[in-house]
């Protein structure tokens, strides 16, 4: 039991980073379709950086890898005012092709890295897991409880009115998109370090169930984290069913997306984007 | 015009650094990627086959984006599309088996696109977030019903078809399935700028206030587009099943969903532009391939990836 609540909460660590960089880039009005890119970019960067410097040296190079993924995006997106979706997906397909031909470079592999340093001892994993849910908090509290916060959600809501009171919309959201992939490279840190190594893609998707878990968690970083739980303890007791051999494991993992769908269509409530979400400033 | 070339400055730019970095000369580098695409009939061949699917998705990105709909599904929609004509092809009895089953792959990315639109209509759900969502579910159902029911036994990929498309020889794996694709160009074209169902499309993409007001149905125009964008991308299979394979297998024509984007960002939504645009992709994967020796394939994933962030950025 003790077993399976580890395992879910190892399987949502990267989600929950992920998503509450997404919360923190999308409130502030910015579409984050690149949280895959950063958490891959963040866990080759993090993976280089154990190579050299250990674990937390590691963790420094991953949130340093997802912040360089996202200040493309930032120029992109924000400096040359490219459609964000557009970019967004440019960014993932970037974030495989440069990790794949680095592994090559760097690694001569095609598909892995040699086996770093990582988590191994139940007090790193824990301070780890535990600092992850202090910073959901903490985001929870500065985003709602802040004028710092109330700013970060007024260009995402009403830019030009935040504008018009002296707040500096494009430059607040560069620092907004660079805090999205300082979190969401940690999350690909996470993975990296927790596999004591990286594999090709190895991000695999969870950027994008991150994203999911921001729609279904409707923008704020208590419930994206939450729903990011919600999947990932989904996904370990699906793991657990799968070795009882009694419900097929790819039905199981639709569920973010079905529920996504579902979320956002408002058949259960109603999951309303920030207003100016993926609107270009200035106009 | 400015805008691509400086996308293709910047490619060139980081190309060369890669190149660079793995201590060759990049204008050998270029010179054997021209000669091994361009400069025979294989390597030619080989472009064409590449390019084929990027003519499906592109079309399909870029009709969806005529009525102001983004269309990031082609992933999946090309997924069910491909897997249904395997199975449907391998069914139905040879003289039948082409048409048929293009028409049901044509089918299934229409439906799941549909799906698309209509919450889109119905719910005001964004498709952007849907068509993702829905390409995670349609690998999923695959893989499951695949392995439940379709796969061969021991493989992952579905029976023979009774009947393929003819190859254009040379070796290659190209087939009569580009003209199929060139066909479909030519019909998007003609449906958008000479039919008038085409020009409610375009125009309902252009102000959807404004064409509503004129008496076309919003909820039918959208769900319609994003069916014909998703049966666009569900004949990706024209090429790799029908034309290559003879069967579905699992993970074929994943990416050309995903570079219908930078296909159609290139063409800058025309369907004709779609064609040209997709040969230089198609160019650039099979020249990567061929200059793998001297540098990794993968620095065409990222020279591709630097070509779509510089296209699409906009002057001021």
């Amino acid at each position: 039991m003790i077993d399976f609540f580890l395992q879910g909460l190892r399987i949502s660590a990267p989600y929950v980073l992920a998503a509450l960089g997404g919360v923190v880039g999308e409130r502030a009005g910015v579409i984050q379709l690149g949280l895959e890119g950063m958490l891959l970019g963040g866990a080759f960067a993090a993976t280089v950086g154990a190579e050299h410097a250990g674990i937390l040296g590691g963790l420094a190079a991953g949130a340093l890898g997802g912040v360089a993924f996202a200040a493309i995006y930032a120029f992109v997106a924000l400096r040359a005012r490219a459609d964000q979706v557009i970019a967004g997906v440019a960014l993932n397909l970037l974030a495989v092709g440069l990790t794949r031909y680095l592994l090559k470079l760097i690694y001569h592999s095609a598909s892995n890295s040699p086996r770093v340093v990582g988590f191994d001892t139940s007090a790193e994993t824990g301070a780890f897991l535990g600092a992850t849910a202090v910073a959901a908090l903490a985001l929870q509290v500065w985003m709602l409880r802040t004028p710092a916060g109330l700013r970060l959600r007024a260009i995402g809501e009403h830019p030009d009115a935040a504008d018009s009171l002296g707040v500096d919309v494009l430059r607040l959201r560069a620092a907004a998109v660079l805090a999205t992939g300082l979190l969401a490279g940690l999350g690909g840190a996470w993975l990296a370090l927790d596999n004591h190594g990286f594999v090709d893609r190895m991000s695999g998707g969870r950027g994008y169930i991150a994203l999911a878990a921001v729609i279904f968690g409707r923008w704020s970083p208590l419930g994206a984290a939450a729903a990011c739980l919600l999947f990932g303890f989904a996904d370990a007791l699906s793991l657990g069913l799968q070795t009882a051999q009694t419900f097929p494991r790819e039905l199981t993992q639709m569920l973010p997306y079905a529920l996504t769908i579902i979320a956002v269509a408002g058949m259960v409530g109603r999951s309303r984007a920030p207003r100016a979400l993926g609107v270009r400033w200035p106009p | 015009m400015t805008r691509l070339a400086i996308a293709l400055l910047v490619a060139v730019a980081v190309a060369s650094a890669l190149i660079l970095l793995y201590g060759e000369s990049p204008a050998h580098v270029y010179a054997l990627l021209l000669a091994r695409t361009w400069g025979d009939a294989y390597g030619l061949g080989q472009v064409v086959f590449r390019a084929t699917p990027l003519v499906f998705t592109g079309l399909a990105v870029a009709f969806a984006f005529r009525a102001g709909l983004f269309n990031i599904g082609a992933e999946g929609q090309l997924l069910v599309g491909s897997f249904v004509t395997g199975i449907v092809g391998a069914a139905l009895p040879a003289p039948v088996a082409v048409a048929g089953s293009l028409a049901a792959g044509a089918l299934a990315g229409a439906l799941l696109a549909g799906i698309a639109g209509a919450l889109r209509a119905r719910f005001g759900a964004h498709e952007v977030i849907t068509t993702i969502m829905l390409n995670f579910i349609a690998q999923a159902l695959v893989l499951w019903a695949g392995r439940e029911a379709f796969f061969l036994p021991e493989t992952v990929h579905t029976a023979p078809v009774t009947a393929r498309l003819a190859s254009l020889g040379a070796g290659t794996a190209a087939s009569t399935a580009f003209f199929l694709a060139l066909a479909a160009a030519i019909a998007c074209h003609v449906f958008l700028y000479r039919l008038r169902p085409g020009f409610e499309l375009r125009a309902f993409g252009a102000s959807p206030l404004a064409a509503q007001a004129a008496g076309i149905s919003a909820g039918r125009t959208i769900v319609l587009t994003m069916s014909a964008s998703g049966a666009l991308a569900g004949l990706v299979g024209a090429g790799t099943v029908l034309g290559y394979k003879g069967y579905f297998e699992e993970g074929m024509g994943s990416g050309a969903g995903f570079m219908g984007i930078a296909v159609a960002l290139l063409a800058r939504n025309h369907p004709l532009a779609v064609v040209p645009a997709a040969l230089f992709f198609g160019t650039l994967a099979q020249g990567g391939l061929a200059a793998n020796a001297l540098v990794p394939k993968e620095s065409i994933e990222v020279i591709q990836a630097v070509i779509i962030l510089a296209a699409a950025g906009r002057a001021r």
